[in-house]
């Protein structure tokens, strides 16, 4: 950070309430116009530190910097010209109105005997009134408002003070979902465009993690990691702080990690462990469809037309369709068809293919603590070489190897990736050994325009870490795959032939 | 709801607000002087009023007995419950703002009773400080007053570190009953005639004449000047001290200033006319209800309620059961006793609702 940038700095903080100090030996520095996270459990310090910061507690030991300045040269009204605070419970006896509650924030900017309340002051109530949603009930007192609507109100005062820097005790507490986004957005908007400095105590690691430009986490008083986002959220640390298990994903949308719980309740046991395990007994076979119902929902990974992607499915549908099918909209036709069939789509993986059922062929592998189904359908109507693919026209034709894979174990998420590639290359070498040709440029296929995989696990029982062709996983896989896809295509070009 | 709109609708007129209270102040005055054994015409009143202050202009002849008995005894009677009404009145709501406890006053605080310890010491061992003279009961008083509010609220502090409302009503009324006791202790020691002390102790503004006035003037001055300098601090204190000191008042000095001025006030009043309760609990409530909540208004409009409620009290005190003359604060207690019991349960069912 550059000297001129500094808006606070805490220099070796030691302080709290009379006798022990709460927080011992804390320094950072925050910037101008950064979103800064304060992090920690309860009775971590989080709100001692903030009641310094704005020079409610006395400060023990070393100092706090604000632009520059120590905090202590400030008088009371030129400290509430620079910070604001909004705090996390605000008593209010009497039923001011909105706007006598908002107009306090003025305050500070007012001098002299009589105080007189001048156009700007105002101009710059009515201003964050509007920005903040409370204009419109502007003359209601206070009392009559909702939790989050007085938040509302006392996040407009704070603003009508004009700070420099905003200091928030867990300003989402009391709003809901909607009202979080937006008053998350208008203060992340503020410290972009005017440079506001905002210092925020947040019990939602993912919402700091979204907001923040950098977490501080405190850990019993003293300052454990003061990091970006990504460094601070880590498994490790949040257990090691929180004293609680979590993983952590990345947002679908942002370049952030966020973190999930990990319930403590699990299913009770059944007394035969075996029975929840994925099993060639349930596979249905029909003219129109093969269907797995499985018993609970398994983690999935898929390139399927409904259900693909990352997610957790319960029923996975390998629909035959005509050779000569067509239909623009085939996501909702596909949807359809589940439905007709009573299949419910959220929990549904879904594939397409134009390959006589009958043909179907699956394998059930055993071994040490775990087991593998692969069930393969197959046909090479259409089959391509992938390393000569820019000579083929794009075409959305049902003639298709679709494999399914599912694995009675827990897998990490390497092993997905690496299951996927151990079935590709498997499906490669069937190609090669069954010499199934590229028509168009006369030489061997690797599969066909519109395979589909899916890797299903009940994430149960063997926790398998890494499924490459060296481990016992990765043979498995590799074997089954590679055996079930070249019976099929056999099974599939004998009947073509005969 | 027709409450809500009237109050938002007087809210934003506050010129009509004080049109009012100062209509209801001279309604008051006028009544006050007008009422008594020997009844004086509205009309004489004005005149005989008129030609005291520009003697210059009088005109026409008048009942000298009438006004023996408006400039010497109903006038500075009248006066007198006017300024202790305003004074407790506007030490009530500031109290009130700034401990946020809609059941504050100097009397349920126990700060009439430190008082009281201090006027009961000075009348009844006689003493005099040099060169202040009769200022010694008034200060005595103050400086007892004081005292009493610190210790109450060090104590509820102590007690109960969010201050809830309860807490400190309960303290007050602990010290309340011990000063009592005190007092009773003293005069008991100093075998005074109880019925006469009883009357004292009640609350009374007869015949105290215009030298009572000189006494409290100043300090009521000075008291309700600190106070309404202070609105826009109480109005942010009233949403907790550290809101206020994150709005940028001076917490510690303004509380001070406040308790200070309260105590001015409540000790003075004390001094010259007794314990008189729950003025300073009846009339900041009322005009919060009709007025709103902001202290800039709160505090004048409660200076002229609060001594137009006194002046009225004191008329229905002498005139019940005349010729008996009932001590005012039975009238004030009568009244104010319920309307605390009043607030009380409302602020029960809020909470629970």
């Amino acid at each position: 950070m550059k000297e001129v940038d500094k808006m606070l700095e805490c220099k070796r903080l030691t302080g709290g309430y009379s006798g022990d100090p709460i927080l011992k030996d804390i320094s950072f520095q925050v910037g101008e116009g950064e979103l800064f996270g304060i992090l920690g459990p309860n009775g971590s310090g989080k709100t001692t530190l903030l009641k310094m910061i704005s020079g409610i507690l006395p400060i023990k030991e070393g100092s706090i910097l604000l632009n520059k300045s120590p905090l202590s040269q400030y008088s009371t009204k030129e400290l509430a010209k620079m910070v604001a605070v909004l705090s996390q419970h605000s008593s209010q006896a009497f039923s001011y109105t909105v706007k006598e509650t908002v107009s306090l924030g003025r305050y500070a900017h007012q001098n002299g005997w009589f105080q007189s309340w001048i156009e700007e002051d105002e101009e710059i109530v009515q201003r964050v009134m509007f920005q903040t949603g409370v204009a419109s009930f502007e003359k209601k007192p206070i009392q009559e408002l909702s939790g989050g609507e007085r938040q509302r109100v006392f996040l407009a005062q704070a603003l009508a003070q004009e700070p420099a820097v905003l200091l928030l005790d867990e300003p989402t507490n009391h709003l809901d979902l909607s009202y979080q986004k937006e008053l998350l957005d208008l203060l992340k908007q503020w410290t972009k465009e005017k440079g506001l400095t905002v210092i925020s105590i947040f019990h939602d690691l993912n919402l700091a993690s979204l907001y923040c430009d950098r977490l501080l986490l405190l850990d019993n008083g003293s300052i454990n990691i003061n990091e970006v986002p990504n460094d601070v959220l880590r498994k490790e640390k949040i257990k090691e702080v929180f004293g609680t298990d979590v993983e952590r994903q990345y947002h679908p949308k942002e370049p952030v990690p966020q973190m999930v719980l990990l319930p403590g309740w699990k299913m009770p046991v059944t007394t035969e462990v075996h029975s929840i395990d994925i099993h060639p007994s349930m596979l249905q076979f029909t003219k129109s469809h093969i269907a797995l119902q499985a018993p609970l929902p398994l983690r999935t990974m898929s390139s399927g037309v409904v259900g693909a992607g990352t997610g957790w499915h319960q029923t996975f549908v390998n629909r035959h369709v005509d050779k000569d099918y067509h239909c623009d909209d085939f996501r909702s036709d596909m949807l359809d068809f589940l439905k007709n069939h009573q299949f419910d789509p959220s929990t549904t993986v879904g594939m397409m293919t134009a390959v006589i059922l009958e043909d179907v062929s699956y394998r059930f592998i055993e071994d040490d603590g775990y087991s593998v189904l692969v069930v393969v359908t197959a046909g090479v109507g259409n089959a391509v070489d992938a390393s000569m693919s820019d000579s083929h026209k794009f075409e959305l034709v049902p003639g298709t190897i679709n494999t399914w894979i599912f694995v009675n174990g827990e897998l990490t998420e390497e092993a997905f990736i690496q299951s996927i590639m151990i079935a590709t290359e498997a499906k490669v070498k069937v190609m090669e050994h069954e010499q199934v040709m590229d028509p168009v440029t006369g030489t061997v296929a690797t599969g066909t325009s519109t395979d589909s995989i899916l890797v299903a696990s009940t994430q149960k029982g063997e926790k398998l870490e890494f499924a490459g062709s060296i481990t016992p996983l990765g043979k498995s896989i590799s074997k089954g795959v590679y055996e079930c896809t070249r019976e099929s295509v056999q099974k599939s070009r004998k009947r073509f032939k005969s | 709801m027709p409450r809500q709109f009237i109050q938002k609708f007087l809210t934003k007129n506050k010129f009509i607000a004080y049109a009012l209270a100062v209509c209801f102040l001279i309604v008051t005055i006028l009544l006050g002087i007008s009422i008594g054994t020997v009844s004086v015409p509205v009309l004489s009143i004005i005149h005989i009023i008129g030609s005291n202050l520009f003697p210059f202009l009088s005109i026409g002849e008048m009942d000298a007995m009438h006004e023996t008995i408006v400039i010497s005894i109903r006038l500075p009677r009248v006066i007198l419950a006017g300024l202790v009404g305003a004074a407790l009145a506007i030490a009530g709501a500031a109290f009130q703002g700034l401990l946020r406890n809609p059941l504050a006053d100097p009397y349920t605080l126990g700060v009439s009773s430190g008082a009281s310890v201090g006027a009961v010491m000075t009348l009844f061992f006689h003493i005099s400080i040099p060169f202040i003279g009769s200022f010694t009961l008034p200060l005595l008083s103050v400086f007892c007053a004081f005292i009493t509010i610190m210790i109450v609220l060090a104590f509820a502090r102590k007690i109960d570190r969010s201050m809830r409302v309860e807490t400190i009503i309960l303290t007050g009324i602990i010290f309340s009953s011990f000063l009592g006791a005190v007092i009773s202790l003293m005069i008991a020691l100093t075998g005074e005639e109880l019925r006469q002390i009883i009357g004292w102790l009640l609350g009374s503004v007869s015949m105290r004449g215009w030298d009572y006035i000189k006494i409290f003037l100043p300090f009521f001055v000075l008291g309700a000047a600190i106070l309404a300098f202070n609105g826009k601090e109480l109005n942010a204190m009233s949403f907790g001290e550290e809101r206020a000191q994150h709005l940028g008042v001076n917490v510690a000095k303004r509380k001070m200033i406040v308790l200070l001025a309260g105590s001015i006030l409540t000790g003075a009043a004390v001094a010259v006319s007794g314990t008189i309760g729950f003025v300073g609990l009846v009339i900041p409530h009322l005009t919060r209800l009709i007025w709103g909540p902001d202290h800039t208004h709160l505090l004048p409009l409660s200076i002229l309620t609060g001594s137009g409620f006194l002046i009225l009290a004191d008329l229905v005190a002498r005139t019940i059961i005349s010729p008996v003359e009932l001590p005012i604060g039975v009238i004030t207690a009568l009244i104010g006793a319920p309307v605390f019991a009043v607030i009380l349960m409302k602020r029960r069912s809020e909470r629970s609702g």
